[in-house]
């Protein structure tokens, strides 16, 4: 699978974006940063709409597709039109407003003015109408964060459905960690214009060394296979590289990817015979980095998977923990992501 | 019976005016709200002067600009056989600079009050810019257009000064209305005079509340 070659660098008064990788040209990368990190910078840039001097290619015959933090629907056109915009001056668009509008659900509203959408649906046909043009690559610019709570699950599940279905890959920006969690498969992390973190998912989220992924945004990642369902607990067990987690409640589909917040886990040096937590899991600890003057984050490897706890300094010395040793990692609860 | 030549003179050269305008100071208005120079700023005090200027300053200068020694009267003399001033062509010309503003300022405020972001969308989209200009700028500022036209038009058809100097009193060729009144008044036949000054007043009228109950409906859309 070839990469894509991100090399950007440009200068806009006090602020300097310097960004040289490549990303995989598969799946969703999200890029994770704090407002003011080059975020949005970065994808004007892979967009062609900053530029250092005349952007070569021109911004419309780059094909990259741009969802923006607002839906900008053209307010002149129904939605249909709205959808056909970008179809219509790309001679190469194979998908047809019809299946993209019902894969998006908006099919019902093709004839509708853009004025009577809810956020929600706005921004669903604006995605519906980058789809349309049968973009090589597609930008999302924090596409959920001028929704609240509930039109953002009005579109979520539909980016899901996009990263499981379309072969185009995308680049995700957000500063809000459980959408990079849920949707990104590859993470770049951004600090002042630069890239401080990157890799797959699981190893770059877990990076305790890096002050943009500790404090609330200290977690991991774990993606499991569903082995069965207690139903007399209404409980359901699943199954990683590392051993064997309970999580509460029925789910659906058969692979799911959990997070486990740092402050969820804790850690003790011999398994705890009588617990309430039902998860108690062997894993070895890799890294240890302060992170404030009374917390420290431990790395800890369990399998191929990776977990970060985050306890007190004065427990890691007290527990004489250090890298290398084995320890017993309760996870007292896990969010399930997909 | 009313004389109606200076009417339709009138009207023939507020409606070739406005549509030259239109048509040629949208790209103008254009490059004004998306430049920021220091020439914007330049092209943007030379396109107001008309409305500080007397029509006299105007017309005096248009007078030697299109006169047969004039630099573009030269050229036309050459090119027609005939001279600018006191000619039809000559008017719409003086016209033109004379409410230029009214038709650039307008459609100005349009673009400039057009989200950049609907720009950009349209252009990842596959848009060029000139698409882009003509599919969403456009017609995102039909508002802006529609003021530029009226004001265009009702400005050109009361112009006076300036037309008295380019193009004088010819009947049928530079006889617009408002010569044609303040000749009735001089000869003071003051009846002609009204009934003419009555079919301006209340087209003006017309005109101007029509535009603002389009632009209201539109405000509250």
């Amino acid at each position: 699978m070839s990469n894509i070659q991100l090399k950007h660098s440009i200068q806009k008064g006090d602020f300097r974006l310097e960004i040289d990788t490549e990303i995989p040209a598969i799946g969703i990368t999200g890029v994770f940063g704090e407002s003011g990190s080059g975020k949005t910078t970065l994808l004007r840039c892979i967009a062609g709409l900053d530029a250092p001097d005349k952007p070569v290619p021109a911004v419309h015959e780059r094909r990259i597709g741009y969802v923006f933090q607002e839906p900008q629907l053209f307010p002149h056109l129904d939605v249909r039109k709205n959808i056909e915009f970008g179809m219509r001056r790309n001679p190469d668009a194979k998908d047809t407003v019809a299946e993209v509008a019902k894969r998006l659900e908006v099919d019902k509203l093709l004839d509708r003015s853009t004025r009577d959408l809810s956020g929600g649906e706005a921004q669903r046909v604006s995605i519906a109408r980058v789809l349309c043009q049968s973009p090589r690559l597609i930008l999302m610019d924090e596409p959920l964060s001028a929704l609240d709570e509930r039109r953002r699950n009005e579109v979520l599940p539909f980016l899901d459905r996009l990263h499981a279905e379309t072969a185009v890959p995308i680049i995700y920006v957000s500063h809000n960690i459980d959408e990079i969690c849920r949707l990104s498969d590859h993470l770049l992390v951004l600090d002042n214009g630069r890239i401080v973190a990157e890799g797959s998912l699981r190893d770059t989220l877990t990076r305790i060394d890096v002050p943009a992924l500790a404090g609330r945004n200290a977690g991991a990642v774990i993606d499991v296979m569903q082995v069965r369902h207690d139903s007399e607990y209404d409980l359901t067990l699943f199954e990683f590289s590392g051993g064997e987690l309970w999580v509460p409640g029925r789910h659906d589909s058969s692979t799911q990817r959990l997070r486990v917040s740092a402050n969820d886990v804790s850690l003790s040096r011999s398994r705890a015979e009588s617990s309430t937590i039902l998860n108690i899991l062997p894993a070895v600890i890799t890294e240890t980095a302060a992170e404030s003057a009374s917390t420290v984050l431990l790395r800890l490897s369990l399998g191929e998977d990776v977990l970060v706890a985050r306890i007190t300094r004065r427990s890691l010395q007290a527990l004489e923990l250090k890298v290398g040793d084995t320890v017993y990692a309760q996870i007292k609860s896990v969010t399930v992501r997909r | 019976m009313m004389d109606l030549a200076p009417l339709w003179l009138s009207a023939k050269l507020a409606l070739v005016t406005t549509l030259i305008l239109v048509v040629l100071g949208a790209p103008l208005s254009w490059w004004l709200s998306q430049n920021r120079s220091r020439w914007q700023a330049v092209v943007q005090a030379v396109v107001a002067m008309p409305i500080v200027l007397p029509p006299t300053v105007l017309g005096f200068y248009l007078l030697i600009v299109l006169g047969p020694q004039g630099a573009i009267g030269s050229w036309w003399v050459q090119l027609s056989g005939e001279s600018l001033t006191f000619s039809f062509a000559g008017l719409v010309i003086a016209s033109c600079v004379y409410s230029l503003p009214f038709a650039v300022q307008p459609m100005q405020n349009a673009f400039e009050s057009l989200s950049r972001s609907h720009l950009e969308a349209a252009w990842t989209l596959g848009a060029s810019k000139l698409d882009a200009f003509f599919s969403v700028a456009v017609p995102l500022s039909v508002r802006g257009f529609i003021s530029a036209a009226v004001l265009c038009f009702a400005h050109t058809l009361g112009e006076f000064g300036v037309v008295l100097m380019v193009g004088g009193n010819i009947p049928g060729e530079t006889r617009v209305v408002s010569i044609a009144i303040f000749d009735q008044v001089e000869t003071l036949n003051y009846a002609a005079a009204h009934r003419l000054s009555l079919v301006l007043i209340v087209f003006a009228f017309i005109t101007l509340f029509a535009m603002f109950l389009i632009n209201r409906r539109w405000q509250s859309r």
